[in-house]
Order: C-alpha cells, then sequence, then structure tokens
C-alpha cells in the first residue's frame, strides 16, 4: 500500500501498524463488511415478503393454505441455523443440480448417485466448473440468501401473525359494519394498523439477524468474523511478514464495535418508525405523542 | 450392540454416565439418535435455566428502562445495547477470556470478621459461564420486548383504573404488567426459541468440552466428521430441535390462551364458498 | 462481483494440451501453516499451493483455489462444489472409503505435545487441549486422557499459556514453528506420537482419470527430485523428506 512497506521489520511502530492495516488481507476484511451489509440488505426485504406471506396463508380461510402457513412457520422456526445451514444448503444445490440434470440431460444414462458421489453432467452443473470464480462466489451468496431468507421469514411470519392477532378486534368489527370485504378490512384496517404492534418483534428479529451472519462461513462466504478470526491468530515471522502474538481479542472488540454501531443505527430507525407509528395509536405510547403535542 | 444396549451406553454419556468411548466404527442411526439426543440434556439445561432467570431481569430491566430517574434508566438502557448490540459468539469468547484471567486459587474476599474464598474456577466450565452469558443475552433481548409492550399498553386500560383507584404498584402489578405481558407474548415465543437455538453455540463457538460431554450439535458433529454424510446427524438434530421448539410453542401457547381468556375470542364463521360464477 | 472475491486466485496455464480447457478446482481450509494459509496479501499460500500450482502446470489444467470450511470439506467434494481437497489430509482407512485418495506427497507427520516450558506432563491424567475433531483429538480419548477440545487451534495454544491445559496435542508440522517463535515460553513436554498415515490429495471416487492424473505427476515429481527441495523449504531441515 505504501511505499515504505518493502521492509515492515525495519519500520517504526506507527509506519508498521499503517502497513500491517492495509495488507492484502485486512483489504478482504474491509470488503467481507461490505458483503455483509449487502447480505443484510437482500435479506432483509426477501424474509419480510416470506413472512407477509406466511402469516396470511397461517391466517387463510382455506385450510390447506391456513396448514402451508402453519407447517412453514413451525417446522422452519423449529431448526436451529447452524444445523439448518450445515445440511440445508447442500441439499438446496443439489436440489437444484438435480432439475437442471432432469431438464437438460435427458439422455444421461449414468447414475447421479454413485456411492456417495453426486454426480449430474457437466452442463447441469450450478455454476458450470469453467464459470469464474466471482459466479461461484455469486452463486453461493445467492444460495445463503435464500437460506437466510426462509430462516428469517418463518419469524418474521410469526410475529406478523401475532401482530394481525393485536389489531384491536373492536376495530375490525366496525370495518365490517361499514360494509367493507375481509379483503377491505386487512388491507384499509388491520394491514396499516398492525405494524405498530409487530415493530418490537421486527426489531428483534432484525437484530438476530445481523448478528446471524457470522454462519455465512458456513456457506463458503467469508465474512468479517471468519477474517478477524483469521487475521487475529497468532502469526510467526515465517509465514508473515508481520509476526504477532494471539490478537484475537483486538479484532473481536472492533467487531464488537462495529455491530454496537449497527444496532444504535437500526434502534434510531427503528424508534423513528415506531414514534410515526404510534400516532394516532390508542395505545400509551400513541397517548403521550398526542399530549406532548397539545 | 443392539439398540438396547446402545441406549443403556451413551444416553447419558453427554453428562459423563456410560460408555467412556464414544462409538468409532459402524455407526448406526440408533448410535446418532441415542448420542445426539443424550446431548440435548445441555441444550435444554441452558435454555430452562436462562428463560427462567432471563426473565426476572428482563422484567426488571424493561420497567427500569420506563423510568423517569436517568440513574436507573441509563444502566438498564446500556445494558440491553450492549448484549443486544453483540453477537452472542463474541459475548462468549470475551467471558471466556476474561474468566481464564480470574486467579485460578480463587479470590480473598475480606469481610472484616471472616475471610472468604471465593471459588472462581467453575466460572471457565461450560455448565457456569456459558450459563452465564445466556442468562444475560436472553435478559437483554426480553427486556426490549417487554418495554415495547409496555408502550403499547391501551391508554383506556390505565385510564380505567385510575377512574377505579388503582394506582401504583397495584395498577402495575394487575393492570399494566398482564396487558403487557399479553402484548409481549408472541415476541417472547420467539425470544425462547432462539435462545433454545442460541444454545448450539455454546461448544460450537464458546466454550470448550471436556471429556466429550458436549451438546446435540457436538455429537451431531462428531458423527458428521466421522461418516462424511451430514445429512442424517443434522436432520436427527434438527428433528430434536423441531419437538422441542414444538413443545415451547405448545407450553407458550397455553400462558398466552391463558393471558388472553378475557378478551372475545375471534369467531371462526363457517366457511362459505360461493362461488361467483353462477350469477 | 470482484469485491466478493475472497481468498481466491486462479492460475491460467497456457498449455497446448487437450486438457487445457478443463478447470480443476482445488479445495483447501486456508487455516493451516505451513500445508495452507492465506498470506498477507488475503490469498492462499504455502506448501500445498505451491506443490498444487507446479502439479496442474505439469499435468496441463487450469486450477483455480476455494477455501472451504473443514467439516464440511468432504461432503462438498462428493457434492461436486470443488474437484480435489488439497488440505494437508492425512490418509485414513474411513476417509477412504468415501473419497480416494492420490499417493501420499507428505510422509507421515508426528504429532507432539506442547505445553510451558520445564514441565513434563504424563498424556494419560494430564489436561491435554485438542481441536474438536481431530484424530488428536480423538487418541486423547482412546488413551483415556481428559481432554479438553477446542473449535479453533488457535484456542488450544491459548488454553496452554493460561493455564486452563496442561498440554495441547497437534502435528508437529503446526506446532514447531509457534515452539519456535515462543521465545522459550513453550517446550516439549512428552514424546512424540504417530497418529496420520501420510499426506494425499482427496478426490471424488469416480474422478478415477483425475486421480491417475496427479498420481502420474505426484510420481514424476518424487523421482525428478522437486518434491523433496519443496518440503524442506516449508517444514524447515528437519522434516521428514522422501527417500
Amino acid at each position: 500500500m505504501f511505499e515504505f512497506c518493502t521492509d515492515p521489520t525495519a519500520l517504526p511502530d506507527w509506519q508498521w501498524m499503517a502497513c500491517y492495516l492495509t495488507t492484502g488481507k485486512h483489504m478482504a476484511f474491509y470488503n467481507a463488511f461490505g458483503t455483509v451489509l449487502l447480505l443484510l440488505a437482500i435479506t432483509a426485504p426477501a424474509a419480510l415478503a416470506l413472512g407477509l406471506a406466511g402469516a396470511t396463508a397461517a391466517r387463510g380461510r382455506l385450510w390447506p393454505v391456513r396448514a402451508i402457513g402453519r407447517v412453514y412457520i413451525s417446522i422452519v422456526r423449529g431448526v436451529p441455523d447452524i444445523a439448518f445451514f450445515l445440511f440445508f444448503v447442500i441439499a438446496l444445490d443439489q436440489g437444484f443440480e438435480w432439475l437442471r440434470h432432469q431438464a437438460l440431460c435427458p439422455d444421461w444414462d449414468q447414475p447421479i448417485r454413485q456411492g456417495s458421489d453426486f454426480l449430474v453432467c457437466p452442463e447441469a452443473k450450478l455454476p458450470l466448473t469453467t464459470a469464474p470464480e466471482a459466479v461461484h462466489q455469486a452463486y453461493g451468496f445467492f444460495l445463503a440468501v435464500i437460506s437466510y431468507a426462509i430462516v428469517f421469514g418463518a419469524f418474521t411470519a410469526n410475529v406478523l401473525y401475532g401482530a394481525m392477532n393485536t389489531v384491536p378486534r373492536a376495530q375490525m368489527e366496525t370495518a365490517e359494519a361499514y360494509g367493507m370485504t375481509p379483503r377491505q378490512a386487512f388491507w384499509r384496517v388491520m394491514f396499516p394498523q398492525m405494524w405498530v404492534y409487530a415493530l418490537p418483534g421486527l426489531s428483534n428479529v432484525w437484530m438476530i439477524l445481523i448478528k446471524a451472519t457470522p454462519l455465512l462461513f458456513l456457506l463458503g462466504v467469508s465474512d468479517i468474523v471468519y477474517w478477524a478470526r483469521e487475521l487475529g491468530g497468532a502469526k510467526v515471522a515465517q509465514f508473515s511478514d508481520y509476526p504477532h502474538p494471539d490478537w484475537r481479542a483486538w479484532y473481536f472488540l472492533f467487531l464488537l464495535v462495529f455491530y454496537l454501531a449497527f444496532t444504535a443505527v437500526s434502534e434510531r430507525i427503528f424508534a423513528r418508525l415506531t414514534r410515526r407509528l404510534s400516532r394516532g395509536q390508542a395505545t400509551v405510547a400513541g397517548e403521550a405523542l398526542r399530549k406532548g403535542a397539545a | 450392540m443392539t439398540c438396547g444396549e446402545t441406549f443403556e451406553a451413551y444416553a447419558l454419556r453427554a453428562i459423563g454416565i456410560g460408555e467412556r468411548l464414544l462409538p468409532q466404527t459402524d455407526f448406526t442411526l440408533c448410535q446418532q439418535f441415542v448420542l445426539i439426543g443424550s446431548g440435548m440434556v445441555w441444550n435444554l439445561y441452558f435454555a430452562v435455566l436462562a428463560l427462567s432467570f432471563g426473565f426476572f431481569l428482563a422484567a426488571a430491566v424493561a420497567v427500569a428502562r420506563t423510568s423517569h430517574n436517568p440513574l436507573i434508566r441509563k444502566p438498564a438502557e446500556w445494558f440491553v445495547f450492549l448484549f443486544r448490540g453483540s453477537p452472542l459468539f463474541i459475548q462468549f469468547f470475551f467471558a471466556y477470556y476474561l474468566f481464564v484471567l480470574l486467579p485460578r486459587e480463587g479470590i480473598d474476599i475480606n469481610l472484616g470478621f471472616v475471610e472468604i474464598t471465593a471459588d472462581t474456577r467453575w466460572l471457565t466450565r461450560a455448565w457456569a459461564g456459558a450459563l452465564i452469558v445466556l442468562v444475560l443475552n436472553t435478559a437483554a433481548y426480553s427486556a426490549e420486548i417487554f418495554y415495547g409492550a409496555l408502550n403499547s399498553v391501551p391508554k383506556g386500560d390505565v385510564e380505567a383504573a385510575d377512574a377505579y383507584g388503582i394506582s401504583g404498584w397495584t395498577r402495575f402489578r394487575r393492570i399494566v404488567w398482564p396487558t403487557a405481558l399479553r402484548l409481549a407474548w408472541p415476541a417472547y415465543t420467539n425470544e425462547a426459541i432462539f435462545l433454545f437455538h442460541a444454545t448450539t453455540l455454546v461448544f460450537f463457538s464458546g466454550f470448550p468440552t471436556r471429556g466429550q460431554q458436549g451438546d446435540a450439535l457436538y455429537y451431531a458433529n462428531y458423527f458428521a466428521d466421522k461418516t462424511f454424510n451430514p445429512f442424517v446427524p443434522y436432520p436427527i438434530l434438527a428433528g430434536y430441535f423441531i419437538l422441542g421448539t414444538l413443545a415451547i410453542i405448545w407450553g407458550f401457547g397455553r400462558i398466552n390462551r391463558h393471558l388472553n381468556r378475557h378478551l372475545p375470542q375471534a369467531v371462526r364463521q363457517p366457511i362459505r364458498f360461493r362461488p361467483n360464477y353462477i350469477r | 462481483m470482484n469485491r466478493l472475491l475472497t481468498a481466491t486466485a486462479a492460475l491460467a496455464v497456457l498449455a497446448g494440451s487437450a486438457l487445457a480447457q478443463d478447470t480443476i478446482r482445488m479445495g483447501t481450509e486456508g487455516a493451516y501453516p505451513p500445508y495452507n494459509f492465506i498470506n498477507d496479501a488475503g490469498e492462499i499460500d504455502g506448501f500445498e499451493r505451491e506443490l498444487g500450482d507446479e502439479m496442474c502446470a505439469r499435468a496441463g489444467l487450469t486450477c483455480e483455489w476455494v477455501t472451504n470450511d473443514w467439516d464440511s470439506i468432504i461432503p462438498n467434494l462428493v457434492s461436486g462444489n470443488y474437484d480435489t481437497i488439497i488440505a494437508g489430509m492425512s490418509i485414513t482407512d474411513e476417509r477412504d472409503e468415501v473419497i480416494d485418495f492420490t499417493q501420499a506427497y507428505m510422509p507421515p507427520d508426528p504429532s507432539t505435545y506442547v505445553g510451558l516450558a520445564g514441565t513434563e506432563i504424563d498424556p494419560t491424567t494430564a489436561v491435554i487441549a485438542a481441536q474438536t475433531g481431530t484424530i488428536q483429538a480423538a487418541h486423547i480419548a482412546a488413551i483415556g486422557g481428559a481432554l479438553m477440545e477446542f473449535p479453533t487451534p488457535d484456542d488450544t495454544i491459548a488454553a496452554v499459556r493460561n493455564g486452563e491445559a496442561d498440554a495441547v496435542l497437534a502435528d508437529s508440522d503446526y506446532l514447531a514453528p509457534i515452539v519456535e517463535a515462543s521465545g522459550g515460553e513453550l517446550d516439549y513436554v512428552a514424546p512424540d506420537v504417530m497418529l496420520g498415515g501420510g499426506i494425499g490429495m482427496g478426490v471424488r471416487e469416480s474422478d478415477t482419470e483425475l486421480k491417475a492424473t496427479f498420481d502420474a505427476v505426484i510420481t514424476e515429481m518424487k523421482e525428478d527430485g522437486t518434491l523433496n527441495p519443496m518440503i524442506v523449504k516449508w517444514f524447515g531441515e528437519d522434516a521428514q523428506v522422501w527417500e
């Protein structure tokens, strides 16, 4: 990075530090923050959409729809995310490849399972073996997004389901009395109001999602915790120009600060949202807002 | 070894009772079910105790957060912020890091008339150290949920209490807290499940295992590592956790019904399917 | 998308062979110096990187390096996410049932007990730290010692330093540089034990052609005397080499 970095052993402390903190490995560490934020930015809306679908399904009027919604919510919520990532992602990947194999290679005569090997025709591989590494990375990232969305969608669905049931019953009755159809009553009365009840639960799910990102490494995506561990571990002079003892505590301290800052920002946004959504609601917080305005 | 013998040998392996050596070759489904099930003892131990202690701590912290006195409110806010704002594995790392720094021979506490030695060695053991971290962690998350619920209590309820002359502690205990708990319950159920799942992290990225006595994930990992087939042990693990989670949902659902018993229940109309095409 | 690249580097070999278009994905762990590790530049480095690149060049293959978590390194190979495992993996019967190994490129490496200098331990009674799921952990369990298992190798060293464990048991290749760098704080505290077999490259059982290719290259490198200097370069003068 800097010109004076060619021989780190001879440097004074501050220059050594400057060189150390700008090695390619550290750059990968800094980039990993981008990866994590990108994952969160894609996963959050996906999980919210899945959650909304799950919650409405669980409240559905037709029993098969209701069953699907409830089974999804209770089964996926039941599996710890680590266990889920340790086998589900390989299964998901094999599932995709099997489907492509059926579609693309109808003439393939060899068995797909040979002993413990899983062999599809080369055209069905996802991504293709010849694809550049970036495509492989992107595919791994994509699988991660799907997995996270499925897991956290179930928790979101549960929160939204609870919130829908908490909207004061009298309001729904009033809506019916005004001659609204169930669909109208849902979209005009329940949907706008349920968020204030859902928000504390949603913010908790979000906080837990933020902290589930260290599991990314199980999916082959190198995240900040992986790099922090990797960089913090003791290094000997033989394999690194920057030998140092076990510095993991410092790296984890840095991650702690990052996560706390991220949480603080999230909390401010959620507080604003709560304030915005409490306006005009018949709750203690809504009342406090009304009094404050008066 | 028949399945019955396997059960005798390994059912309590996770707490050090039974066969000392884990299965080495010819892994059977029965061994996997029994050993992973035996590890669940630890997951249940951590979940039940952390939730029980955490609930009361959370209630206290949530109430402290509503206080107008900054000396009470601020520490509660910082506690929630710190434990809710950082990943559990970092909390485990620093907890373990600090616990091993404590002097091995214990801390002498001089009370003036008598000197006692507080043994600190057990803090580095998962059963105590990890439990403390889990209690603090769940207390922070739950406190946030309860705090949100305290703010969502319908104002009519509070006004009605005032009109009846109920105030202070009685109003809190009879009106505000039960309503808040009712509102918080679905989210709190989620938190209980998250905590139950988080117990898998204790040995995965937190504390060392001793004598191969680990939790369910430890044994599932052991089998996946020996058989190189993740599609058997992890689904077994998932199955156990689904059962545990269903138990939590069922138990918490019962409590939820109890909390909501005074409310008008949603009247389910018999489904009348009237297709529109017959006009 | 390039920003997402973790620790991979492509090596394009412009060989005229028919195999030239074939891309072989090499799976490694990237956390086990000197075999494989991530260097300061964030790239995969180490003995196996140099060896693997040389083997690919000789076989006229394009090789691409990927890192994978150790726990799922075999399941991901059989599932086809990469084509070889070159990650300091000892050839054992259990592994051989699921995947195939090329011939060994590293002779068997003894495991050593390392503790605080000046102590001596009895492995059957002392508290021994090892990484979860390693052959060393299995060995301590088998001899009935007081085993403490840690998620990462760094934790095992830390446990010895802070006194939680009396010694750590791990491959001597991994521990030797650490003992050397500790400046006399750490030392060998019990006789070495021989646990694993030689280290070879893992391939899918159905990939017989690839196995044959790499087997031939390893034989060639052993015979023309290029493998031994490479071992000495990474593991030091005392390392075991091929006769």
